[in-house]
């Protein structure tokens, strides 16, 4: 592997094909710390116009006709708020089963990866709404009957808890297809990387946390991004399960003053903000690589 | 004779149908350097990697400083007293050349990182690249990375260093900077097992080489003998081969 960023490219441009290029480096460093943006960190990720002209979009919108415009976006703020909330708590706990759901899928051990590979399968045959509706309506009528089944209270009288059953929702569903992105990064880690950090004396689990996932991180940021965004967007099948999210309010906003073009065009571009908003962080991730 | 640092006896391993070592005794005496040479499928890479445990042989015993791999409770304990180093160079791509050589040191070696970094420096010196210590893997060269990989095994304090053709993915001028750090070692008594096809090095350093073809040791002697005067007919034809070119 050999990442290279412009800033080592311009060094071997500007040193030539030197004999000895330890003495030139430093000269080297200094011509490049005199180019503006030479760093690749420095850069400005150039798509931020689209979040401006987004923005000002909305903005311009809400100012001059604050009627509907400026009505829509009040009535719905909760939602966004709620849209936003599913979304971070999930993706923690999709990080999460995502990293052990992926190294249960390369491990040796037969009974994990069957599990793993098992809940893999399972989780991604079945659509994400049927889930959803599946957590929500099915799952503590089992949860009640299990509890009457061997009369514990605490179970039998078990209350449903939208937000909760929501983010199990998500985060099961959403938690299959990371593993598969994070096997599938630890995978593409030449294998002698491992085999330098085991001859050195470390164990398996030092080798993966300090040598494995430092790199496989690197290379699933893209893929990960990605699922982070199509998160956002499926965040809005939970209005399907008595969740006021963004897409429920903007329905409920539509159903009482019936003006669906100017309602479903502030939501999707109230979605669009902040998917857009999204794509800039992880880009600005990807560019802060140091090697 | 003092009990070897290195004992392999009858080893065979196979990857699937393939026999790749058939039968294998060495002993390696501390203080020794050997040299192990071969075709390409002699299988004295997997001899190589057996030795610490990288490859699981499937009969026979290999004893490494006293303990037998098989057996062994803790590997880890018996890897961090045998230094490798591959082809490939494999330095951890997200850390400098410092950090490559003390995170081992922290993690196993447990030395505080003043210490670590002491260490690492001096070997860093040692090989001659102390002025890149905060580079990273891919703005060195790939003698600088394969000096950087020796002074990462040296910095564990290996009792003993295993070299996996590490000069083999090198351009032609910058073969002799790693070999001369591994003259270097040799002179200062580390035992070395070293599989290598460089003829220069085996007559420099070498007590003793050997010559390997489909899965068995053909032949070993001291190098000068085994270069100008072998025994076996496969010796002399791969010999004529290698020296020819």
């Amino acid at each position: 592997m050999a990442p290279k960023g412009p800033d080592q490219n311009l060094g071997r441009m500007l040193s030539g094909k030197t004999k000895d290029p330890t003495e030139t480096d430093e000269k080297v460093q200094e011509i490049i710390n005199q180019i503006p943006g030479a760093e690749p960190s420095a850069k400005l990720d150039p798509w931020w116009w689209l979040v401006v002209a987004v923005a000002a979009l909305i903005i311009l919108m809400v100012v001059f006709f604050p009627d509907p415009y400026g009505d829509i976006l009040n009535f719905v703020k909760d939602g966004i708020w709620i849209t936003v909330q599913l979304t971070l708590i999930s993706f923690v706990f999709i990080l999460i089963i995502g990293l052990i759901g992926g190294i249960g899928r390369i491990t040796k051990n037969p009974v994990i990866h069957f599990i793993s590979t098992l809940y893999v399968e399972i989780v991604r045959g079945i659509p994400l709404l049927v889930q959803l509706i599946w957590w929500y309506f099915a799952a503590p009528a089992v949860i009640r009957g299990i509890g009457e089944a061997i009369h514990f209270s605490a179970m039998a009288d078990y209350k449903s808890n939208a937000l909760l059953l929501a983010i199990i929702g998500l985060s099961v569903c959403y938690g299959a297809y990371m593993a598969e992105i994070f096997r599938a990064g630890i995978q593409s880690i030449p294998k002698g990387q491992m085999e330098a950090a085991r001859s050195l004396g470390m164990n398996y689990f030092q080798a993966m946390r300090y040598v494995i996932v430092p790199q496989a991180i690197r290379v699933v940021l893209p893929p990960v991004g990605n699922e982070f965004i199509m998160l956002i967007k499926d965040t809005s099948l939970v209005s399907a399960v008595a969740m006021a999210d963004l897409t429920r309010r903007g329905r409920e906003y539509m159903s009482a003053h019936f003006n669906p073009i100017e309602t479903w065009t502030m939501i999707a571009l109230i979605y669009l903000i902040i998917t857009l908003l999204s794509a800039r962080v992880i880009s600005w991730l990807e560019t802060r690589r140091k090697y | 004779m003092p009990e070897p640092i290195i004992r392999i006896e009858n080893v065979h391993k196979h990857f699937g149908r393939v026999h790749a070592l058939r039968g294998i005794n060495l002993e390696v005496q501390a203080g020794e350097v050997v040299v192990i040479l071969g075709p390409s499928g002699s299988g004295k890479s997997t001899l190589l990697r057996c030795i610490n445990h990288l490859e699981v042989y499937n009969s026979g015993k290999i004893t490494v400083d006293g303990i037998v791999l098989k057996t062994a409770q803790n590997i880890n304990a018996v890897r961090r007293e045998v230094g490798m180093v591959f082809q490939s160079f494999n330095l951890f791509p997200h850390l400098t050349a410092l950090s490559n050589l003390i995170l081992a040191q922290r993690l196993v070696r447990k030395r505080p990182i003043e210490e670590a970094k002491e260490i690492a420096m001096k070997l860093l010196a040692k090989v001659g690249i102390a002025e890149k210590a905060d580079s990273y893997p891919g703005q060195l060269s790939g003698g600088q990375q394969q000096r950087v990989a020796i002074a990462r095994a040296l910095a564990m304090n290996p009792k003993m260093m295993l070299f996996d053709e590490p000069t083999s993915a090198l351009d032609p001028e910058m073969i002799k900077e790693v070999l001369d750090v591994m003259l270097a070692l040799a002179k200062e008594g580390m035992t070395m097992v070293v599989v290598s096809h460089e003829m220069g090095f085996a007559r420099a350093a070498a007590s003793r080489c050997i010559f390997m073809d489909e899965g068995q040791i053909v032949e070993e002697g001291p190098p000068d003998k085994l270069f100008t005067n072998p025994t076996q007919d496969r010796t002399k034809l791969f010999l004529s081969k290698v020296l020819q070119s």
